[in-house]
């Protein structure tokens, strides 16, 4: 039990996806402009990557490793995550619109996040089981979540300074968000 | 050999599998949309840029299906764009007329005087929240440039302490629109160049005292109109652009230069240039 809740905070805090191991930066300094979206997205990305993470774990588990297919894994996850992010989509759109609009555009745009194939290559290295990958798949969603939430209200108090003109727009947001990383390094020396 | 093959056999079952599945799914889940709403969605851009002020082409599509938004309300596509969707929705691109953004200040440096100096910070939300008006004017331009700077297409300058709008690069998504603290800006049927250049709706006196290009209210404007295409709104003159025939008789008579004259310089000859930038 301890253990899992470990993986969960490890995956959230000490190996933040996007502030330690710098995977999905794309979406994260292109959505990170309006709070709102951000929020949408990191709803999206919880969804998918636990999805995905789950769906990948049990492929590996039953399908790669017994027949010995281990080098084709990225391959195998590009697929399936793709198709299953598709299917979620159409699942959704007729069954519930509501959450479909609010999720929106992310959630085609997400099928390509690489953050969401690092975890599901992440989890297999770690040899995690099923509930182990679910679990860390969630917990590290969970983290992108709370990275992209922090640079959305980091960025809308800087549009409220006057910047010098060098560092306006693109190169202040990558600075915080270098910052932001230094300050989650902090978290390596949480210890249980 | 055996792993080559294992491994055809093997990906290939996944994808038929997963094949299969999107195609169940999509069968099962499929939900009617309006052939118009694809149809438009086909001519928008696709980029999902969010210009128009919707989440994305497939909110913009739905939007204007449902009468919602304009069928020129893509300011990336334009007036192409536009062309091709108002054919869909059977509104005839041309009566559906581009609108550009128009600034209803003339309060020059030279014709309305500065209020000291503001180093406060260099935007005109900014400084219309502490009370600053910049200007001895309290409706004009604060020529700071919130307008300029929210400007995707780069269409508005700073000239002399005011925003002037290139009709030819606005593409009138109204964003200035909704940044001038002041209200200054608003959208205007492009062929439509008679249009009053000032918003200060004080007396005739206090106008001429704080800026040489004011309204002054002396409804010269007003009579010499025979299209009763001009009114007066308080002291203000306003043009109803949906009557007004282009004639240009107020803008001569304005002593106060307020009023743009109809078709200024070369308005056939940039469009094309515009196009191409």
């Amino acid at each position: 039990m301890k253990s899992l809740i470990l993986i969960m905070i490890s995956g959230a805090l000490i190996n933040n996806v996007v502030l330690n191991q710098f995977l999905g930066i794309c979406s994260f300094l292109g959505v990170s402009k309006q709070m709102k979206a951000s929020a949408s997205l990191g709803g999206a990305v919880i969804f998918v990557m636990t999805i995905a993470s789950a769906v990948a774990s049990l492929l590996y588990d039953f399908v790669l490793k017994p027949y010995g297919l281990d080098f084709m894994k990225t391959i195998v996850f590009i697929l399936v995550i793709a198709a299953l992010v598709q299917i979620v989509e159409m699942f959704l759109k007729k069954k519930s619109p509501a959450v479909y609009q609010s999720l929106g555009i992310y959630l085609p745009l997400i099928t390509t996040n690489c953050a969401v194939l690092g975890i599901a290559l992440t989890n297999v290295q770690n040899e995690y089981n099923f509930i182990e990958s679910v679990l860390a798949g969630f917990g590290t969603a969970v983290g992108f979540t709370l990275a992209i939430i922090l640079l959305a209200g980091i960025r809308s108090r800087i549009r409220e300074e006057d910047l010098p003109r060098p560092v306006r727009g693109a190169p202040i947001v990558l600075i915080s968000a270098a910052l932001m990383s230094i300050a989650f390094m902090g978290f390596s020396g949480l210890a249980f | 050999m055996n792993t080559i093959l294992i491994t055809t056999i093997v990906i290939t079952v996944i994808g038929i599998i997963v094949g299969a599945g999107l195609v169940f799914t999509g069968k099962k889940f499929y939900v009617p949309v309006d052939e118009r709403e694809a149809a438009v969605r086909e001519c928008l851009p696709g980029n999902n840029c969010g210009a128009c002020g919707y989440a994305g082409c497939d909110a913009m599509a739905a939007a204007i299906v449902s009468g919602e938004a304009p069928v020129n309300g893509c300011p990336v596509g334009g007036a192409p764009v536009a062309a091709k969707i108002g054919g869909i929705m059977g509104t005839d691109a041309a009566t559906v007329e581009r609108k550009v953004a128009f600034v209803r200040c003339k309060g020059t440096c030279d014709a309305c005087k500065q209020q000291g100096n503001y180093v406060g910070i260099n935007d005109c939300r900014s400084a219309a929240l502490a009370g600053i008006s910049l200007k001895d004017c309290d409706y004009g331009c604060m020529g700071l440039g919130s307008c300029a700077s929210v400007c995707p297409q780069g269409a508005i300058k700073m000239i002399d302490g005011v925003a002037v709008v290139n009709p030819n690069l606005c593409v009138g998504c109204g964003l200035c629109v909704k940044a001038c603290p002041k209200g200054l800006i608003e959208l205007v049927p492009e062929s439509k160049h008679v249009r009053v250049q000032c918003m200060n709706r004080d007396k005739g006196p206090i106008v001429k005292k704080v800026c040489s290009a004011g309204c002054i209210g002396c409804t010269l404007c007003t009579r010499q109109c025979q299209f009763d295409a001009i009114h007066m709104d308080g002291n203000l003159a306003k043009v109803a652009y949906e009557s007004c025939t282009q004639c240009g008789k107020c803008a001569e008579k304005c002593p106060a230069h307020i009023i743009t004259p109809p078709c200024p310089v070369k308005p056939q000859a940039q469009p094309a240039e515009a196009t191409e930038a």
